[in-house]
């Protein structure tokens, strides 16, 4: 059994519940208290010890009941005592090689996985599979590309070298017999390729889509194919997740303030009240300060889309946050972003200014008509877009003043270096008003650009 | 043969909360024991109203323990929750001994001899006589163990989480001034959370995690028969069917048990022998705290209280 736990805890993994070593041990003592022949009190245990949220505990479930719908390993008991031979499958394919071609018509005279297949006893045949997944260690499979290797390698732990020797044998001496066995044997093909898939599906998660998660990282969020959206939406909230947590936590260093009496004294009770020790009031630190313009016009429109989500999540990680979006002309954002789920607020977003051409030139003159003032000598402005302003004029003295108004001004731009300052790119002419600009074209990028602006303000 | 006694035992648990009026799912029950068994503290999620905070006061109950409670809400620090220097008494002594001083130090020759005499009654001072115990030192020092509920863990802030841990894991806390205090019997610690902020990991490695959700119809309505005795079969059914039909909808706030349990009250101060939709519309104010969803759930109420008698005469 333990053994098989700590399969189970590989199984976990791959749906994605992280079970370190001492989980596994606190596991482990909570089930040597409940024992394991109750399966739902197990389960219930494991869902227990091993899952921190409810997300986790519906994974791990479901991968309970597909993990345990396998039939057990018999290691602990190796002659299960009804069906010895079949148990012995896997060691001895050519034991009983006493069979001539003459005497084939006898089924005693045919390989253990034949007798086995003929007797057709459906619980002998899962547990051999069960035990040559086991010796063919199964548990390592990690691709579906795998899938072929791990079937024959099962095949062959079960003696299937025996089983094809028995049936050239058959066909000349019992032909109704080979008929059979050969059904048989694709039958058996046929369960070892579910139990590999099975296999797969509990082992290999894990690795796929760490796999995946990297590809699409890496890939340019404007090529995002449509299928891959609704990944890149997770990939992208999973990087919001890891922000939130790691700028969420209090700001460490904080100045001193105001005398505090109270722990003064109680600090210099010793002396009598002479405060030979001070205490001081804490004084928080500036609260970070970001307003982020978001370009959502047709030509940058898909990546607007993950801009938009990771503008949402800012929203959660930095209180003070205001968020415009343009492409001909600019609107504020903030309400929708705060008060709405990420799709819902795309949504709206998108059908209030989104898709329109572009016209840099008019959104910053928007910008500095309405929300100059929202702008402070403390504020992060971040802007998110290619700047293609479609020939209009650019308008690059306002951004200078938005530029001087502010602490620091970055630029995020999908589209690479070598791009900029062609066609109607103004990016050049911005660059010289920007405090930072980056190329900003995977999520990779995103996220760095994005935990660089969180992270000088702690 | 362990089995079957963890399986009687997790029963032994389930009634026993059960005469506390205190109806566990078996997720729960198990939870519970396996808490006790390998010591462990349980970190109670869900909604609110489902019972978490009710749990602690049934287990506290039922193994006749005392209950301390610690309320976290935001800038709760070490001084209110763990322990504090009754630092008014330090000053008081400070300024009586005052005047003793003086017969203290006169004994002494040498400056350094009034050192060492000074130094010793420095110590006195942070000892034991000057600590004021807040809940958690408290819940350490009960001799025959308590439930420790730290309810609402989420309010606090992520500093006092890493305060707990100490406490969590080896029941024991140490205080700068004096060493090391460790639990006599460790107690039973339940802390809730409504999810308002993600714990850290850290905390939440160190405890069973346990998730109550809405409970299923038949618990729900062993849950009413429990809490209020005077209420029919039927309308308990037609109730909790109801109820159960409301949770499906888009709501603000979906109607949790405590809410159950007081609109199964009204209903029988009303004297109401079955559901009819006027009755309903009338006390759906006692189900629904807000206007908007009250709105949302009123046009449907015909529908519901049909489908719930319905579900009855299948279930």
């Amino acid at each position: 059994m333990r053994e098989n736990l700590h399969r189970f805890f590989r199984a976990a993994r791959g749906v994605g519940v992280h079970v370190s070593p001492a989980e596994s041990i606190d596991a482990m003592r909570a089930v040597a208290q409940v024992g394991i022949s109750d399966r739902t009190i197990l389960r219930d245990t494991l869902l227990l010890t091993l899952a921190k949220s409810q997300d986790e505990k519906l994974a791990l479930g479901d991968c309970f009941d597909l993990f345990f719908s396998q039939p057990e390993r018999r290691q602990d008991q190796p002659e299960a005592g009804n069906d010895d031979a079949s148990q012995d499958a896997d060691q001895s394919p050519s034991s009983s090689s006493a069979s001539e071609s003459g005497e084939g018509q006898h089924p005693e005279a045919l390989g253990p996985l034949a007798q086995m297949l003929l007797s057709q006893d459906r619980n002998a045949v899962a547990a051999a599979i069960a035990s040559a997944s086991g010796a063919a260690s199964l548990s390592d499979i990690r691709y579906s590309t795998q899938r072929g290797i791990f079937s024959s390698r099962i095949l062959d732990a079960m003696g299937l070298q025996r089983l094809r020797d028995d049936l050239d044998g058959l066909t000349a001496t019992n032909p109704a017999l080979a008929e059979r066995l050969r059904a048989a044997l694709d039958a058996l093909r046929e369960a070892v390729r579910d139990t590999v898939s099975q296999g797969l599906a509990l082992y290999a998660r894990e690795e796929a889509e760490n796999l995946r998660n990297e590809i699409l990282r890496n890939a340019p969020l404007a090529r995002i194919e449509r299928r891959q959206i609704a990944e890149m939406r997770a990939l992208i909230r999973q990087i919001a997740r890891r922000l939130r947590e790691r700028y969420s936590k209090p700001r460490k260093r904080q100045r001193r303030g105001h005398l505090d009496v109270r722990r003064t004294l109680r600090r210099n009770a010793a002396w009598g009240g002479v405060p030979f020790l001070t205490a001081w009031k804490r004084k928080h630190r500036d609260r970070p300060k970001i307003v982020a313009l978001c370009d959502v016009s047709g030509s940058v429109a898909q990546v607007s889309d993950f801009f938009l989500l990771l503008v949402h999540s800012l929203h959660e990680v930095v209180d003070d946050v205001r968020s415009f979006a343009f492409s001909s002309h600019l609107i504020e954002v903030s309400d929708i972003l705060e008060a709405k789920s990420p799709e819902e607020a795309m949504a709206e977003i998108m059908s209030k200014v989104g898709f329109g051409s572009s016209d840099y030139g008019s959104s910053l003159a928007d910008f500095e008509k309405q929300f100059m003032s929202a702008l402070t000598p403390q504020t992060t402005v971040i802007v998110l877009g290619d700047a293609r302003s479609n020939n209009l004029d650019p308008r690059a003295d306002v951004l200078r003043r938005i530029s001087e108004r502010s602490k620091r001004l970055v630029w995020l731009n999908p589209e690479g270096r070598l791009a900029w300052g062609f066609g109607d790119s103004e990016m050049p002419r911005y660059a010289t008003f920007c405090t930072v600009v980056r190329q900003c074209a995977t999520a990779q990028q995103l996220e760095r650009a994005v935990s660089d602006i969180v992270a000088i303000y702690r | 043969m362990a089995d079957q006694k963890a399986s009687t035992a997790i029963e032994a648990v389930e009634s026993g909360l059960a005469a506390q009026g205190y109806i566990a799912s078996r997720q729960i029950a198990t939870a519970v024991y396996l808490a006790q068994q390998i010591d462990k503290p349980i970190l109670v999620e869900g909604p609110a109203g489902v019972g978490k905070t009710e749990l602690a006061k049934a287990i506290a109950a039922w193994r006749g323990m005392k209950m301390i409670r610690l309320q976290c809400y935001e800038g709760l620090d070490e001084a209110k929750a763990l322990y504090e220097w009754k630092y008014a008494k330090q000053l008081l002594y400070t300024q009586i001994l005052k005047d003793k001083l003086g017969e203290v130090l006169g004994g002494a020759q040498t400056l350094h001899a009034a050192l060492d005499q000074l130094h010793d009654f420095g110590d006195v001072f942070f000892s034991k006589e000057f600590v004021e115990p807040r809940p958690l030192l408290q819940a350490l020092e009960q001799p025959g163990g308590c439930v420790l509920l730290i309810d609402e863990i989420d309010k606090s802030d992520a500093e006092f989480e890493s305060l707990l841990l100490e406490i969590l894991s080896d029941f024991q806390v140490t205080i700068p001034e004096l060493g090391t205090v460790s639990a006599i019997t460790p107690p039973t610690v339940i802390l809730t959370s409504n999810s308002e902020r993600d714990l850290g990991d850290a905390l939440k490695r160190r405890c069973l995690h346990l998730h109550i959700g809405f409970p299923e119809q038949r618990l729900e309505e062993r849950i009413v028969e429990s809490r209020v005795p005077g209420i029919s079969q039927t309308l308990r059914r037609q109730m909790v069917g109801f109820i159960h039909e409301i949770r499906s909808l888009d709501l603000k706030k979906l109607p949790s048990v405590s809410e159950t349990i007081d609109w199964a009250r009204v209903l029988v101060l009303l004297q109401a022998m079955e559901l009819d939709s006027e009755t309903v519309k009338d006390t759906l104010n006692v189900l629904l705290k807000y206007e908007a969803d009250i709105e949302a759930a009123a046009p449907q109420v015909t529908t519901f209280i049909a489908k719930a008698a319905r579900s009855n005469v299948f279930g």
